[in-house]
């Protein structure tokens, strides 16, 4: 069979879990919702396995393979077909979604256990997982807004899991609402791109391309800044990024998949499919680069100052994308591609550590609450440090390899360029200190009530269960989390996927060590052929000084982080005091939510109560419609008296109407 | 005589029976004057007839016949019963029928 | 010849009109419109439709005329209100207006047909056996038709005439039952003052005046 069959089983796997749960929620007996999803889904990684080794079995200039089910509509001039493209970076890409996820479903199968809805999680998760390999299997426009659109479904579907927390269906709602301005930017870049192009199939429209678009036309750069407003909203750049820290309202599990692994990374993946348009269109390319490399700045400095250690990891999230797509914006797609992966890993290993330290706090998210966990929740400690440490970039973890592929390659390219990758050094730096912020303060010090409680084998319990963000009172029943609280030391399905995530960790960044081996860069270069970019790699002793300046910074980072939570404990709140303007800046995640609502919600509020009253109410409902109904009654009143009941009267009338017709035609005649 | 000059007679007949119709005030007067026009009708129909050379006309005009016979039984018949409940047989006086 | 067979037709013809439309008694409007059905039919006979003139003679100042004696005997006779003076003028002026509208277009035409004679004539014109072709060939779907209309006709009328005592049927049915009619009961003996006595023995009411 070939490889692009395995790709289509690999998109059924999944809906056909999702159809199998959503059907029998009320029959499935206890924990099986979510054996049937994690089987599905992992029954999608081993057909992406059948398929990667197809492809690697195939010469490397035939990579790049289409398969096309059936056409939608071939007369009117639109190529539209349910098509998928099986190339090495849509496999990369399905491996790291497929694998991590299965890890996370198998986490969910014991977190999310007691809740009332575990049936319909795990149908909405399965639904996501088609959605987001539906994205990246794409084989033309027409799949990929797809896609995009069902993922962002399933992620307001998510988000608002517990709907009745109204700060969870909020959430949602501006969750979905950002991400349809995204579409909307999306299915606008794909149209100013066929107007030109003629055709919505990828390898055909990268194909002609360079012949119908000259450097940097204006359709180009408007069409590629469309698809960036779609790829920034979908991976929360600024300035659509104020989603993803609400989007912590949804489950653990949920962030780690949605909102850590693949989601938020479908921006990377579309500059990264879009490269040769991108690469004719440089002004945009140059604006996703500036947007990335702001993002990554300003999210690492919200992050040194949130307490919810849910929302920490949610901005060091925002921070690794601006990375990442200040790489594929850049020219380092397969350095920015390492990261998505190494990231997928780490990150996602970081929330589950988090949902099992959470479940211990009985629910409670904030870091002023927590310490001394490291004798109560053992592995858990273990997974965040790996995982921390990967995300700082220490040596010899995964993240360091990746982050600094990014940045060497940058510093090699040059001009504007080395000045992003100074600012993706003080990130670094910055990532370092919030993460090893939150280790310290959550694992080290005296060990908080909870804590005590849970060394002493006693896993804590709210007496009420409340909303951790407004205190509102809660209930156990179907909307509200569950009763049960599930700590990766007790749950061994939860123990095998953090630990399996703790293992990729640490040798995932093994796949590509510059100048020993360039397995990624080379599995993903039929992909990247035609890419000038791509081709002017730094040469290795580059790399290494790149590298060693990494960990340098890492190392300062973790020094920094140890100095002021763990040896001396009074000097954050010191320094909090000293910068008291630059805290506030942060801690109220400089001031966008407010921006936005002033300029665009209130707005648009206020021209929606217009509306209502002045356009509908009094224009259309008074004066038109009202006002037509009393004109004709008026004239109905007026024509009315015509009927007398007069027999003769009636007869005149027709006679006068008799004798106008004949003078009518006798007069034209 | 020219086909014309009947013409003519059938326009008159016409006239004096719309006149009849809008002067009278006894319902079955008035179903005569109706009489009048459909004759004048009639008469139009069986000229042009002579005219074209064809029966048609005087076919049209049988079936005019017809209907009038119809229409006056059915006329007729209401007049009776308006009798019948003692109403006033007067056509200004009954005009509950509006519109 | 013809020329004054047909001046005295028509002068008869319109005679009778103006007759019907002015005399006061309803029977001599009657009589009156039977003169100028007969003048009508000699008319006819002149444009040579026989069958059409014989068919006016005994359908129509024949049966048609006759059915309106019977109902001028039964309801008229009645004083009859002069109209109100609007319509007085308004109405001959209107038919005026008409004639002269209706001549001016008859007249005024570009058909070269009216001022001729005619078609040439062929023998077997007018007669019954051609219109009866006609009738059972080209036109047999308004023959029929006409057939079903005099029926709904006859229906109709009896329905609108016959004779109801109240609206409940089993009460008359009833009354029939248990007192039958005498022979002479009808509406025209009780306009010549007889009453019927009801079923349950109270006279019939007195006429009553309609509102209108």
């Amino acid at each position: 069979m070939a490889a692009t069959t395995f790709g289509w089983l690999v998109l059924l796997c999944p809906i056909v879990g999702t159809v199998i749960i959503a059907l029998g929620y009320k029959r499935l007996p206890g924990r099986t919702p979510g054996w049937i999803a994690t089987a599905a889904i992992g029954l999608s990684f081993v057909c992406a396995i059948v398929m990667l080794v197809k492809l690697l079995d195939r010469p490397e200039a035939h990579r790049q393979l289409t398969s096309s089910l059936w056409n939608y509509a071939s007369s009117v001039g639109v190529d539209a077909k349910l098509q998928i493209l099986v190339d090495p970076l849509s496999v990369f890409m399905v491996l790291v979604v497929s694998g991590v996820s299965t890890l996370i479903h198998l986490y969910s199968v014991s977190y999310m256990a007691g809740d009332r809805g575990y049936s319909r999680f795990f149908a909405y998760l399965n639904y996501f997982v088609f959605s987001m390999l539906l994205l990246l299997l794409a084989g033309n426009f027409l799949l990929l807004i797809v896609g995009w659109a069902f993922v962002g479904a399933a992620s307001y579907l998510l988000i608002s899991f517990w709907y009745r927390r109204t700060t969870a269906t909020r959430a949602g709602i501006k969750a979905f609402v950002i991400n349809v301005v995204g579409d909307v930017g999306l299915v606008l870049g794909t149209f100013f791109i066929f107007t030109h192009t003629g055709t919505l199939d990828f390898l055909k429209t990268f194909a002609v391309a360079p012949h119908v678009f000259h450097h940097d036309s204006t359709d180009l750069v408007v069409g590629c800044l469309l698809l960036l407003v779609g790829a920034f909203a979908k991976s929360a750049q600024i300035p659509f990024h104020t989603w993803l820290p609400d989007a912590m309202e949804g489950p653990t599990p949920v962030s780690a998949l949605i909102h850590a692994a693949t989601m938020v990374t479908a921006g990377v993946y579309l500059i990264a499919r879009m490269h040769p348009l991108f690469e004719l269109a440089p002004t945009a390319a140059d604006v996703g680069a500036v947007g990335g490399c702001l993002t990554l700045l300003i999210a690492g400095t919200i992050g040194l100052a949130v307490t919810d250690i849910k929302r920490v990891i949610a901005y060091s999230t925002m921070s690794q994308i601006g990375y990442m797509i200040m790489g594929v914006a850049a020219g380092a797609y397969s350095g920015a591609l390492f990261l998505l992966m190494a990231h997928a890993f780490f990150k996602a290993l970081l929330f589950m550590a988090a949902g099992s330290l959470i479940s211990a706090m009985a629910g409670n998210q904030s870091l002023d609450r927590m310490s001394g966990f490291r004798r109560a929740l053992p592995f858990t400690f273990a997974c965040f440090v790996i995982g921390g440490m990967a995300l700082s970039g220490l040596p010899p973890f995964s993240g360091w390899f990746s982050k600094d592929d990014i940045l060497a390659y940058l510093n090699h390219r040059g001009g504007g360029f080395e000045i992003m990758g100074i600012a993706g050094y003080i990130g670094a730096i910055l990532t370092a200190i919030y993460t090893f912020r939150m280790i310290f303060r959550a694992f080290f010090g005296e060990p908080c009530p909870e804590a005590k409680e849970l060394e002493e084998g006693h896993l804590a319990h709210a007496e009420v269960p409340t909303n951790p963000q407004t205190g509102e009172v809660e209930d156990t029943d179907v909307g509200f989390p569950g009763p049960e609280h599930h700590i990766a030391e007790r749950e061994w399905p939860m123990k095998i996927a953090m630990g399996a995530l703790a293992a990729l960790a640490t040798v995932g960044g093994f796949l590509q060590i510059p100048g020993v081996d360039d397995a990624i860069r080379r599995f993903l270069a039929p992909s990247f052929a035609t890419s000038r970019l791509a081709a002017a790699a730094p040469s290795t002793g580059a790399d290494w000084i790149g590298l060693v300046i990494g960990a340098a910074i890492a190392v300062t980072g973790v020094a920094v982080a140890y100095r002021i939570w763990v040896l001396a404990p009074g000097t954050a709140a010191v320094v909090r005091e000293r910068f008291a303007p630059l805290y506030r800046l942060f801690v109220n995640k400089w001031y966008f939510d407010e921006l936005i609502d002033l300029a665009i919600v209130r707005p648009v509020a206020w021209f929606g109560q217009v509306t209502d009253t002045v356009l509908d109410r009094d224009l259309t409902t008074s004066v038109t419609t009202g006002g037509t109904v009393s004109v004709v009654d008026a004239l109905s009143a007026a024509v009315r008296r015509a009927q007398t009941g007069f027999l003769r009267y009636y007869v005149a009338l027709m006679l006068l109407g008799i004798s106008g017709v004949v003078i009518y035609f006798l007069v034209s005649s | 005589m020219a086909i014309g000059w009947y013409l003519v007679v059938s326009a008159l007949i016409f006239a004096i029976g719309a006149a009849g119709v809008l002067v009278r005030r006894s319902p079955l007067v008035i179903l005569l004057c109706l009489e009048l026009m459909l004759n004048a009708a009639n008469l139009a129909l069986v000229a042009f007839s002579r005219m074209w050379g064809g029966e048609d006309g005087q076919v049209f005009a049988l079936i005019v016949m017809v209907v009038a016979a119809c229409e006056v039984t059915v006329g007729l018949g209401l007049i009776v019963a308006m009798h019948r409940r003692r109403l006033p047989i007067d056509v200004d006086d009954l005009r509950e029928l509006q519109g | 010849m013809s020329a004054v067979l047909f001046f005295i037709a028509a002068i008869g013809a319109v005679t009778g009109a103006i007759g019907v439309v002015m005399l006061r008694n309803q029977f001599y409007s009657v009589l009156a419109l039977v003169f100028h059905l007969v003048s009508l039919a000699a008319l006819f006979l002149l444009l040579r439709a026989e069958f059409v003139a014989a068919a006016q003679v005994i359908v129509y100042a024949g049966a048609v005329m006759v059915l309106y004696v019977f109902v001028v005997a039964y309801v008229g006779g009645g004083e009859e209100m002069p109209t109100r003076s609007g319509l007085r003028i308004i109405g001959p002026l209107l038919a005026l207006a008409l004639a002269v509208e209706l001549c001016v277009a008859m007249l005024g035409t570009a058909l070269k047909g009216i001022s001729g004679k005619g078609a040439p004539y062929l023998p077997g014109f007018g007669t019954p056996e051609h219109i009866g072709k006609l009738f059972l060939t080209k036109y047999l779907f308004p023959f029929e038709v006409a057939s079903l209309l005099l029926l709904v006709a006859a229906i109709g009328a009896i329905v609108l005439a016959r004779r109801r005592r109240g609206l409940d049927p089993d009460e008359e049915a009833q009354a029939r039952v248990h007192r039958p009619l005498p022979a002479w009961v009808g509406s025209m003996a009780e306009a010549g003052g007889i009453h019927f006595e009801e079923a349950d023995g109270s006279p019939e009411s007195e006429p009553v005046r309609s509102q209108g």
